[in-house]
């Protein structure tokens, strides 16, 4: 690894990750509230796993990979809206459909990208993340979409939540379900696209799902919720960074993938969760007057 | 294309796709395409773990698969379902991808377990294979009544002493053989393609389940088949086949509904 010996803050991969890390962690926890509560956590992994052919091809492209990613991310989010997400019954498969078209074409690109040009190690750092080895220049994008993402659910922060917690009331408010899913979609794409970026596009999931997940289980009220998932997925992230720095010492020069400690230290926080929401009996409460619309 | 290093892969491959069919079948009744995404994805550090202790890989696989059946039925008695299981995806992603950090042929054996591999099929794992796909095939006749109507009535399935919970361990139990099996040739991120894509254009297609049953077999062979040929031609990833091939044919048999429908409520007009 190139790290070399400067201490860790003023090593320059560092503050790079540092810098995409948190802004994956942030857009991913408040955009991956809405989306448990709405019950698409697998439209979700399936937009950030469809996404690594978007990366796949701008290394064949050469263009910016963050485009890359974001292009195909909402591609296949038009996609899953046109062959029916919305409809509970036929969601599952849509997803999958799409899913699975997308992972098919993200092999064909990651092939060409080995045969074609000399990048042999794409596969690993389109799919697993190489947060370490992010170029300075993408630092810019990373923070344009990212405020794009807070800016979309700042404007639409009621009538996001109130059609994912209570859609029939929603819509009864004259809220198009359809526009405000659209638009959860396309914020959706820019969040998945800047965790891609950061942990890979197939560990993408843990960020958008781990700590939205956890918050969920430990509050009883959204912003509340949101509040915690940002908590947890900024501690991951951090600490996985400083871990996955340390470990170059700890196992004598083999240092460790940052995605495999932010991962970890994801579902840990998932489980402590669970447990501490379990003791201090937030799962005791029916859970119909805390989250109406979501059967837990 | 036919010559004796692929012949391994002809006789496996069409027994895998024959199982596949059966299993997703009720992958597409139950609604479960996540966990048939998940299953594979957890069987798939198995592989790396295999290959750093240099141990069969088909033992690493079946080994983290059961590991990631366990581990799913407990996440999921925890939280919502889907949360469970995209967590444990990515934790064993997560653990894949640390375990292929260690080995040293790092890049192209990544690619060939993730998309597959025409020649993943060794004359000593042929044995093994068939082996697996018998007792898939064993655990479906046993369970095929309960299971379908676990999965298309629940309710009923209650009252007829049917347990849900032990119906859901079975069926996982028989999708986590399959995906250890398919895994080596398909590769982990597009087995689950062929478990739901042939079912859910057999699905769109007739409402009988024998039908179905027909339909998918006959889809997911076609599926492996023009797959493994058009990888063997090319030699293009045999993932990107199965995956467009398996998009295809659930859109076509869409479309065709849908037309059919059409048609008739012209002729009820």
């Amino acid at each position: 690894m190139l790290l070399g010996n400067s201490s860790f803050f003023s090593s320059e991969p560092v503050q790079t990750a540092l810098i995409v890390g948190t802004c994956a962690a942030l857009v991913s926890a408040v955009i991956g509230v809405f989306t448990i509560l709405r019950g698409n956590a697998f439209a979700g992994h399936a937009l950030a796993d469809v996404s690594s052919a978007g990366g796949a091809a701008s290394f064949l492209l050469g263009i910016n990979p963050l485009l890359g990613f974001l292009g195909m991310a909402w591609i296949a989010a038009f996609g899953m809206e046109f062959l029916g997400v919305r409809k509970v019954r036929e969601r599952d498969l849509a997803t999958g459909i799409v899913l699975g078209a997308g992972l098919g074409l993200s092999a064909l690109f990651l092939y060409l990208d080995v045969t074609t040009t000399s990048t042999t190690g794409a596969a690993v750092s389109v799919m697993f993340g190489s947060m370490f080895a992010i170029p300075q220049s993408l630092i810019g994008p990373a923070l344009v979409a990212s405020a794009g993402v807070l800016l979309l659910v700042g404007l639409l922060y009621r009538p996001m939540m109130l059609t994912a917690v209570e859609p029939d009331l929603a819509a009864a408010r004259g809220i198009s379900l359809r526009w405000i899913g659209l638009l959860q979609l396309l914020a959706l794409g820019l969040a998945v696209a800047v965790c891609a970026l950061a942990i890979g596009a197939v560990l993408a999931t843990a960020l958008l799902i781990g700590p939205a997940g956890a918050a969920i289980r430990l509050s009883r009220r959204p912003a509340q919720a949101i509040c915690w998932a940002i908590a947890i997925g900024l501690t991951a992230v951090w600490g996985g960074i400083w871990m996955a720095y340390e470990s170059y010492y700890w196992f004598s020069g083999n240092a460790w993938p940052v995605s495999f400690f932010v991962v970890t230290l994801v579902f840990l926080f998932y489980l402590a969760a669970v447990l501490v929401a379990k003791v201090a009996g937030l799962s005791a409460r029916p859970k119909s007057v805390i989250w109406p619309h979501c059967e837990v | 294309m036919f010559s004796s290093f692929m012949i391994n892969t002809w006789i496996a491959a069409t027994a895998i796709a024959f199982v596949a069919a059966f299993v997703g079948f009720f992958v597409v009744a139950r609604r479960s395409a996540f966990a048939a995404h998940a299953l594979p994805l957890g069987a798939f550090p198995g592989a790396a773990a295999a290959n750093l202790l240099g141990v069969n890989p088909l033992i690493g696989l079946l080994v983290f698969v059961g590991m990631g059946v366990l581990l799913l039925r407990q996440l999921v008695r925890m939280g919502r379902r889907d949360v469970g299981t995209g967590l444990l995806l990515v934790l064993f992603l997560g653990v894949g991808a640390l375990l292929l950090s260690m080995t040293s042929e790092y890049a192209p054996a990544v690619f060939s377990l993730l998309f597959g591999e025409v020649l993943g099929v060794s004359g000593a794992d042929l044995w093994p294979i068939l082996g697996i796909c018998a007792l898939v095939v064993v655990g479906i006749v046993l369970y095929f009544r309960p299971l379908l109507l676990d999965s298309t009535f629940p309710d009923l399935a209650a009252l007829q002493g049917i347990r849900a919970s032990r119906m859901d361990l079975v069926f996982l139990t028989l999708l986590a053989l399959v995906a250890a099996m398919a895994l080596p040739v398909v590769g982990a991120f597009l087995v689950f393609t062929l478990l739901v894509g042939p079912p859910a254009a057999a699905q769109a297609l007739s409402g009988n389940p024998m039908r179905v049953l027909a339909l998918s077999v006959i889809f997911a062979e076609g599926c492996i088949w023009s797959a493994i040929a058009l990888s063997y031609w090319t030699n293009w990833p045999i993932g990107f086949f199965v995956g467009t091939i398996g998009a295809g044919l659930f859109t076509v048999a869409r479309s065709y509904r849908h037309w059919n429908q059409r048609q008739r409520n012209f002729v009820a007009l």
